[in-house]
């Protein structure tokens, strides 16, 4: 069978380069889905000694499997603690947490996020979605946050409709000056198209590698603003084999995430 | 002298903050040892008034008091004010009986990965509901405010975004530091109800996995229901009270409600319902399926058992118990 794991899709690609940038002995805070998929994997590779916290008080489960919900009793299944959402929150604004992954109907070229609303009204949304969570609080008090998202131009957008989670905000000390703690915010973006940052001063987001297959002209093209390119910008290293084999043989056997 | 308030959010604050206010209610609450326990039927009538501020427990769909939602939407309560925190299934049944047209909005309409709500994005759309922003650490930490029976509590997020822009909360310099920090309202809930695993008649409560904000919702709220899947006798409880979680003077009624948390997922006990609640979702997407799958499971059902005899009665039980504890059955 081994033939067939040198083969991967875009959702296995993204979920690969998401759990290489999580160090070891560290701790993240995830919700369901690829976050928890590339956190998972990590663990069983890279960052054995990794340890997961779910906003409702979930801290540092031995996952079965997928969890539903980021407060079901898979998200403490055999933890250290089932504790509160205060006791993640609290521990994240402290400066435990290490890494965040958050998502978003839109985001701009500051790694700010809309998870609110579209449309311009506020009391009369023409879409309205459920709002922070704990996406602001995550985003406001973990050192290091991701997106892991497809590249598309009505995501990658010029204006927000509603800035929900702070990402550099306007750039440049702009987060700092806001009275949101020093050094923490957006890290890296990652799309199936390409890896992003952002550049130190402006903070705006960088493309840095693209995807196998991609080139920058195709992460320019499917995003609504400008991007800026790292003085090299890399091919991102396709999943490897082991990857590969435990993504879809122990982390997501049933395909929920990657699809197969 | 007062600080300088920095900026402040331009949203409504749909409940008052006044700790004295919280205090004067409970001088006059009976905290006694006394029997509370109670149909949710009578519950749900003498303790949530119409326009009342309601918060309901747990997570969304997880120990979430899903058979008090029901009762509540069956009796009809109109014009309600909702803590949005967390809240996923609970707010779905709710907007399906049109209880609140006020929402504190932490985390509203979504059921996480399952999707989206569309009978509670239609009714969000609608511009019927006031909406005011938070995050899901702000209504918790808003909660805790009122346990601790102060006015107000300091917390680092919502800085810079919308969200704070369409909150009621306030940012200023801390007088300790200089630095900028976002002031939050306390909230006391006029009732909540949380779901637990086991109480006594005077409403000492005890519950397993994570806590999410329910000691503080109990702390802070005016009056407490609590729906519980187990009575326990008071000697139970005496005998191991460091396991108590939500003491009895607190609770204003107990009632005991097996599966009250169906079709969620009540840990160590039963799995979510998976099946059940993509129905809901499919179902929301036509108005008129909606209507009548709405008579069939809360407005013609005389409690919680007769909607879960609707949808599968005990053999589904004993599955969603299977499913909880990861055990392969047969089927």
């Amino acid at each position: 069978m081994a033939a067939t794991y040198q083969d991967y899709n875009e959702m296995e690609m993204m979920i690969t380069a998401a759990a290489r940038e999580l160090e070891d002995n560290t701790i993240v805070g995830v919700g369901t889905g690829a976050p928890c998929a590339a956190a998972m994997l990590a663990q069983k590779t890279s960052a054995p000694n990794l340890v997961i916290m779910f906003e409702a008080g979930g801290i540092d489960p031995i996952l079965p499997e997928m969890p539903i919900t980021v407060g079901d009793s898979r998200t403490y299944f055999r933890a250290t603690k089932a504790g509160s959402m205060a006791d993640i929150m609290e521990a994240g604004a402290r400066g435990m947490i290490d890494y965040t992954f958050l998502g978003g109907a839109q985001i701009d070229m500051y790694g700010n996020l809309n998870s609110t609303m579209v449309g311009s009204d506020h009391q009369h949304p023409k879409v309205r979605f459920p709002g922070s969570g704990g996406a602001n609080d995550f985003a406001s008090f973990c050192w290091r946050m991701m997106v892991i998202t497809p590249q598309d131009k009505r995501r990658f957008v010029e204006k927000l409709d509603f800035l929900t989670t702070p990402g550099w905000l306007k750039g440049g000390d702009s987060r700092e000056k806001s009275g949101l703690a020093p050094g923490a915010g957006p890290y890296r973006i990652i799309t199936n198209m390409a890896l992003m940052d952002f550049e130190p001063q402006s903070k705006r987001m960088r493309v840095i590698s693209v995807n196998p297959g991609y080139t920058f002209r195709d992460v320019q093209d499917n995003c609504g603003f400008e991007l800026l390119k790292a003085a090299e910008i890399r091919e991102t290293k396709a999943p490897s084999e082991l990857e590969l084999k435990v993504l879809r043989e122990e982390v997501d056997p049933y395909g929920f995430i990657i699809g197969r | 002298m007062s600080l300088p308030i920095i900026a402040e959010g331009v949203g409504v604050l749909f409940a008052n903050p006044d700790p004295d206010l919280a205090r004067a209610f409970s001088r006059t609450k009976n905290r006694g040892q006394r029997n509370k326990v109670m149909s949710l039927k009578q519950a749900s009538a003498e303790f949530v008034h119409d326009g009342d501020y309601l918060a309901t427990g747990g997570f969304g769909s997880n120990r979430t008091p899903l058979a008090a939602c029901h009762e509540i939407v069956r009796q009809k309560k109109k014009n309600m004010a909702f803590a949005g925190h967390t809240t996923t299934h609970d707010f779905q049944v709710l907007c399906a009986g049109k209880t609140f047209n006020r929402v504190d909005c932490a985390y509203i309409v979504g059921l996480e990965a399952r999707g989206l709500s569309p009978n509670a994005r239609r009714y969000m759309e609608s511009g019927a509901v006031e909406v005011t922003e938070w995050t899901n650490y702000a209504l918790a930490a808003r909660l805790k405010a009122g346990a601790m029976g102060v006015s107000f509590v300091p917390v680092r997020s919502m800085m810079g975004t919308d969200t704070f822009k369409y909150s009621a909360a306030r940012l200023i310099e801390c007088p300790f530091t200089g630095k900028k920090v976002v002031l939050l309202p306390a909230l006391y809930p006029d009732v909540c109800v949380i779901h637990v695993h086991e109480a006594d008649m005077y409403g000492n409560c005890r519950f397993k996995g994570i806590s999410v904000a329910d000691i503080e919702l109990a702390g802070a709220s005016k009056r407490v229901i609590i729906t519980c899947e187990r009575l326990i006798a008071n000697e139970e409880i005496r005998h191991d009270p460091s396991a108590t979680q939500i003491p009895f003077y607190l609770v204003d009624a107990v009632c005991e409600v097996p599966f009250g948390g169906y079709p969620g997922n009540m840990p160590y006990e039963y799995f979510s319902d998976e099946e059940h609640l993509k129905e809901w979702i499919t179902v929301e997407k036509d108005p008129a399926l909606f209507t009548a799958f709405l008579e069939k499971n809360i407005y013609s059902c005389e409690d919680h058992f007769q909607y879960i005899e609707k949808n599968g009665g005990l053999h589904k039980l004993q599955a969603l118990r299977a499913k909880e504890f990861l055990l392969k059955t047969g089927a």
